[in-house]
């Protein structure tokens, strides 16, 4: 069966994990986001952020890890202008997010186009590589799968760690549930709702443009419209299948890698009978189907879209 | 040494006009209890929002002891000054994170934020020897959202005194409570005042007062009006003191009941928790009657109040207004019936603020071929209608065609009489109708549901003010965990033992 | 009530603001505003492309302006569109060859009901599973959008087309008839502005638009009057999809006369800045219509003539969607302070 052997290749893992690389920073910044109580449909446009000014910046000469850094602050900054608008002003979160998805993508296009006015084809950097783990990587399937990943898709595995350490075991962590269920029970303890939600909102956003950064560094080697395609929304579709927990988004981003990769696989063994769209409408309508499965018994943070304001019990 | 560990100092608050307290001055001495008395509405809770920093008063000072019981004076306005002086309040609405367990909520804002590793072995060994000192014990690692409200309640407190609280102020602590918990948590108290915390708690409930405090400040109309040693009250004489001279007597005239225009029969409904579940209720209202539900919060009456209304599914029994039953309860076939519904939370469930004042008068009369034709409304004639309304049950506020939310809390209250009256409707649920009403407005409500009984309509009064149901109901049913049992007695104490949960 | 001065400084100030980004690109902004007016009002030829612009963003506007009124996100008018401009090319190449009094109102019919079907199944969704309609209409765009591509590979493709992905083209006589002579501007913009003034006229003064707003601004005590809030928020999405899809019928039968899959450079996500931009009125929707297709078009013009990046338009759109919410900000704390002067009876 072909598709039992697509399944057991090395090369189709080692593609699924490399396809979830971005939704796995995309999914991780919208939890932070959401736990804190404010939804971010800002996403998709913090992916353009990202892929363009981490492009860039390498392209300007930064370095790769440079680039990084600049794409992280780009989303920060994007993220803290919805943060400001949601959370002090209390201004309504989709309005907000879908402004902040329109602005960061026109100004990352017309950046882009200012910045290079007369090319045809996009420029391309030297992207990151695999690393190279010298005994590793020689190890049977998981060298392939994992030992032959760039340093980005090392720092997603590590940020699904790294957030789900903040999140469970540290004060930090605690505060930002707190304040994305109950407001006034981080008030009355003498903390800042508005801090604590801006704090999550800006760091949120930063790690979502480095899902776009994931794009244009690694997974390709320049910047073209519309590359994001959407992967920002899916993000949060994930984030509610995931229920908010930083393994579980981990696991719905890599089944969504797993699925992506599977329709490219079948497309090519299949193309002949069936058309190329239906699989690449597949890994969208995959998350409306997790979605509609994950949304009633979804553990929303109560808090969720609810501005608050000092004083108002 | 001094033994006072607290001072207000004639504390004045006024909002806009009203005036919610006036020179009111209080002492607290170390582990005493003191019970702060007086109705709904007279000021009991803005003061002491003003002493946790919540409020800022329009003058007046307050002085707190310090670590040597040195009378120091206290900032004003300031949450985080009340806190680091050792108060610590408890309000009626519990401010607690349900994500997240006991632990965390206490020592939530204690620790530093941005440490890497946190130790919660220091913090539970503390928790754990406050727990064993007063006896508020509370499961510390299962998240908030699956405690009990007693249990909630205790991890409140928890709160306070893990922040090193030696004043403890408890905002009507046992309006949520049963009577069993309501009993251990006083037990609590009494062992927190021996290891010297002193305790103030708010409350309008006579018995409990007395049985429990150590010394009484009664407060009318933001003034106090009296203070006693509760060994040398008088409960007659406190009781005047609450209400003032003459308790606002109602007038009614005996009239023979009719028909029943309103049953329920075996009706049981599954709310999402034991608090708004009903378990095979049965009851009659009859033309010319008011029934009143007595008992205390939280034991059913927001699911008895929405089965009336039509909003919830019913597993099982029917409900039959003017002797038809209503097959399919919706709230577009009880008003169609004939049952007028005033809401208890008038602002979520009973207006619309963004739309007119003269919109929410006809919103339930949308079918009628005088507010529309064909579809099309008939905006002069909505609009003279709400006008006519407006005058005869007094609404007052910018006017029929400014947004609802407008009005005061009084006047939406009329606005809602106003639309649910006018319609005569045969049976009437009043849901906690007068709560958070001024005096004058909530004897307008009580006047207003009379005239209904004397037209011949049948009304349903859920209150959890006892005397509001003494004065005007004709038969009291009390309700206890979703069951309803019917008592012959209109005495106070007789029924207040069966809301209790005690064999009257 | 709408107020229109909060709407008209954020489309002056978002229009400021652009020079920034002009200056940046080594621009003069006043001659760049000069070149922009002249491109949108300096002939009728311009302000018939304007007008162009503006008629599918009514209907992408009004879309968003209903359905936002109740509180629903449809946030998918963009997929919407291409399902209405699918079934004007289904009707529309042949299928039913009669003459043009009987195929234009057929297709008008069938692209609106493409579209209402393509909002009424994220409500399903919605009421039926709780999954929210933000993301479903989103995620419907993409799926809806390869979709059509797949078409245009498919049983849609011009079979005279030499294989691009492009449909045949609508008959003559199901074309919807041109306004003036050798101007581009079509009779869907009366369409389209008959729409907005019967949804103004509905939703202020029907039971329907009663009900719409009530269940908007507060559905539990919408619930409570007897009000039936799943019936309402069904056929606001059938209204607001339907509504969307006409614009996809204007767009195909109006101007391009057949189907690619790049006839719309995002009309249903520029309909949400219309809405809030005209603050969710209908009338509002025409003139915020007006505006946004003046600033597309000025900003073709002046790219044109001055090498200024054309997306200098998307900027200055996204800006006045963000200025228009703080506006709102400022004026929600004015009525605030307003009140507390109002309640203290």
């Amino acid at each position: 069966m072909d598709i039992l052997n697509i399944l057991l290749s090395e090369s189709f893992w080692a593609a699924s994990l490399r396809i979830a690389t971005p939704l796995i920073f995309g999914v991780l910044g919208a939890l932070l986001c959401e736990r804190a109580g404010v939804l971010n449909l800002g996403i998709e446009g913090i992916f353009v952020v990202g892929a363009m000014c981490g492009w860039l910046a390498v392209w300007l000469g930064a370095g790769l890890w440079g680039g990084v850094l600049v794409a992280a602050l780009a989303g920060a900054f994007f993220g803290l202008l919805h943060a400001i608008l949601t959370v002090p002003l209390g201004l309504s979160q989709h309005v907000s997010g879908l402004g902040i998805t329109l602005f960061a993508t026109s100004v990352s296009y017309f950046s882009y186009r200012t910045a290079l006015p007369n090319v045809s084809s996009p420029p391309r950097i030297e992207p990151f590589q695999p690393l190279d783990f010298p005994v590793l990587a020689d190890l049977p399937f998981f060298g392939t799968v994992l030992f032959q990943q760039t340093a980005l898709t090392w720092l997603a595995l590590f940020m699904v760690v790294a957030v789900w350490y903040v999140m469970n075991r540290t004060a930090l962590g605690i505060a930002i549930q707190a304040v994305g269920d109950n407001p006034d029970s981080v008030e009355a303890q003498g903390l800042s709702v508005f801090a604590l939600r801006i704090g999550a909102v800006t760091a949120g956003s930063s790690l979502m443009a480095l899902g776009g950064a994931f794009l244009t560094m690694s997974a390709f080697d320049a910047f073209f419209f519309g590359m994001v395609n959407g992967r920002g929304w899916v993000c949060i579709a994930l984030v509610i299948f995931a229920s908010w927990r930083p393994g579980k988004a981990l696991l719905g981003a890599l089944l969504f890698g797993a699925f992506d990769a599977l329709q490219v696989r079948l497309q090519t063994q299949m193309g002949a009978a069936v058309p190329g769209q239906v699989f690449l409408m597949a890994p969208y309508i995959l998350s409306i189907v997790a979605l509609v499965i994950a949304a009633r018994s979804a553990d929303y943070p109560r808090a969720l879209l609810t501005p608050w304001f000092k004083g108002q019990r | 040494m001094s033994n006072i560990v607290l001072s207000l100092n004639g504390l004045s608050k006024k909002f806009g006009s009203v005036v919610a307290n006036a020179d009111v001055s209080l002492t607290l001495e170390r582990g005493e209890v003191l019970a702060l008395l007086g109705e709904n509405g007279a000021g009991k809770t803005t003061l002491m929002n003003m002493l946790f920093g919540h409020y800022l008063p329009d003058s007046g000072t307050i002085d707190v002891a310090d670590a040597n019981g040195q009378l120091c004076p206290l900032q004003l306005g300031h949450p985080l000054a009340a806190l680091s002086a050792g108060i610590g309040m408890v309000h009626q609405h519990f401010t607690l994170a349900e994500n997240i367990n006991a632990l965390d909520n206490i020592t939530l804002g204690a620790e530093p934020l941005l440490a890497v590793r946190r130790s919660t072995r220091l913090a539970r060994s503390k928790i754990d020897r406050i727990i064993e000192k007063s006896g508020l014990k509370a499961p510390l690692s299962t998240p908030v959202g699956r405690l009990s409200v007693g249990e909630r309640q205790r991890v409140e407190i928890l709160k306070a005194l893990y922040r090193d609280a030696n004043i403890l102020v408890l905002d009507e602590p046992t309006a949520v409570l049963t009577p069993q918990e309501a009993d251990t948590l006083f037990e609590n108290i009494k062992a927190m005042t021996k290891d010297g915390i002193s305790v103030i708690f708010i409350s309008h409930k006579l018995h409990e007062v007395l049985a429990f405090s150590d010394r009484i400040a009664v407060l009318r109309h933001g003034v106090k009006v009296g203070e006693m040693a509760t060994s040398q009250a008088d409960e007659k004489a406190i009781a005047r003191m609450m209400v003032g001279a003459e308790s606002p007597k109602v007038e009614r005239t005996k009239i023979a009941t009719g028909d029943p225009v309103l049953q329920l029969k075996n009706i049981s409904v599954a709310g999402r928790s034991k608090r708004d579940s009903l378990e095979f209720v049965s009851l009659e209202v009859h033309a010319h009657e008011i029934l009143g539900i007595a008992g205390i919060s939280g034991n059913g009456q927001g699911a008895l109040a929405q089965v009336v209304s039509g909003l919830m599914t019913l597993s099982e029994g029917t409900i039959q207004v003017g002797g038809k039953e209503i097959t399919k309860p919706a709230p577009q076939a009880m008003i169609s019936a004939g049952v007028g519904r005033i809401p208890e939370d008038r602002h979520r469930e009973g207006i619309i603020g963004a739309m007119t004042v003269a919109e929410n008068m006809v919103i339930e009369r949308l079918e009628d071929s005088d507010i529309q034709s064909r579809g099309l409304l008939r905006p002069d004639a909505i609009e003279a209608y709400a006008r006519i309304l407006e005058h005869s049950y007094d609404v007052r506020g910018p006017g029929v065609t400014a947004a609802a939310r407008l009005l005061s809390g009084g006047n939406i209250q009329k606005l809602i009489l106003a639309r649910v009256f006018e319609r005569a409707p045969k049976v009437i649920l009043a849901s906690q109708p007068t709560r958070g009403l001024d005096m004058g407005a909530a004897a307008e409500v009580g006047r207003r549901l009379l005239e209904a009984r004397e037209r011949g309509a049948g009304v349903l009064l859920i209150s959890e003010d006892l005397d509001e149901i003494l004065g005007l109901a004709d038969r009291i049913m009390i309700i206890r965990d979703g069951q309803l049992v019917e008592t012959k007695s209109h005495d106070r104490e007789a029924i207040g033992l069966m809301m209790a949960g005690e064999a009257a | 009530m709408f107020e229109f001065g909060i709407p008209v400084l954020s489309a002056f100030v978002s229009l400021a603001l652009a020079a920034i980004p002009l200056l940046l690109a080594g621009a003069n902004p006043i001659a760049a505003y000069g070149q922009m007016i002249k491109g949108v009002f300096g002939s009728v030829f311009a302000i018939s492309e304007m007008l162009t612009r503006a008629t599918p963003l009514i209907f992408t506007g009004l879309a968003a302006a209903l359905a936002f009124r109740a509180k629903l996100w449809n946030i998918g008018a963009e997929g919407q569109l291409y399902l209405g401009a699918m079934a004007a090319v289904a009707v529309g190449v042949g299928a039913f060859d009669v003459a043009g009094f009987i195929l234009i109102p057929l297709i008008i019919v069938f692209g609106a009901a493409a579209g209402a079907a393509g909002m009424a199944a994220p409500t399903f969704l919605k009421a039926r599973f709780g999954a929210d309609e933000v993301v479903t209409t989103l995620l419907l765009n993409f799926i809806i959008l390869i979709f059509v591509q797949m078409m245009l590979e498919g049983p849609l493709q011009d079979p005279m087309g030499l294989g691009w992905p492009q449909s045949a083209p609508v008959l003559d006589q199901g074309m919807l008839p041109r306004l003036m002579d050798r101007m581009r501007v079509h009779s869907g913009l009366i369409i389209a502005l008959i729409a907005a003034l019967v949804a103004q006229f509905m939703l202020a003064r029907s039971v329907w638009g009663f009900q719409l707003r009530a269940v908007g601004e507060n559905a539990v005590a919408a619930r409570h009057a007897g009000i039936k809030v799943k019936r309402s928020l069904y056929s606001v999405a059938i209204i607001s999809g339907g509504l969307a899809g006409l614009a996809g019928v204007s767009e195909v039968a109006g101007l391009k006369g057949y189907l690619t899959a790049d006839l719309s450079p995002g009309f249903g996500y520029t309909g949400i800045v219309v809405a809030m931009l005209a603050g969710l009125s209908p009338i509002g929707v025409v003139v915020a219509a007006i505006f946004i297709a003046s600033v597309f078009v000025g900003a073709d013009s002046m790219s044109r003539a001055m090498g200024v990046s054309s997306f200098l338009a998307d900027l200055v759109v996204s800006m006045s969607l963000l200025c228009v919410l703080i506006g709102g900000f400022i004026a929600k704390y004015r009525i605030i302070r307003a009140d507390k002067g109002n309640t203290t009876s």
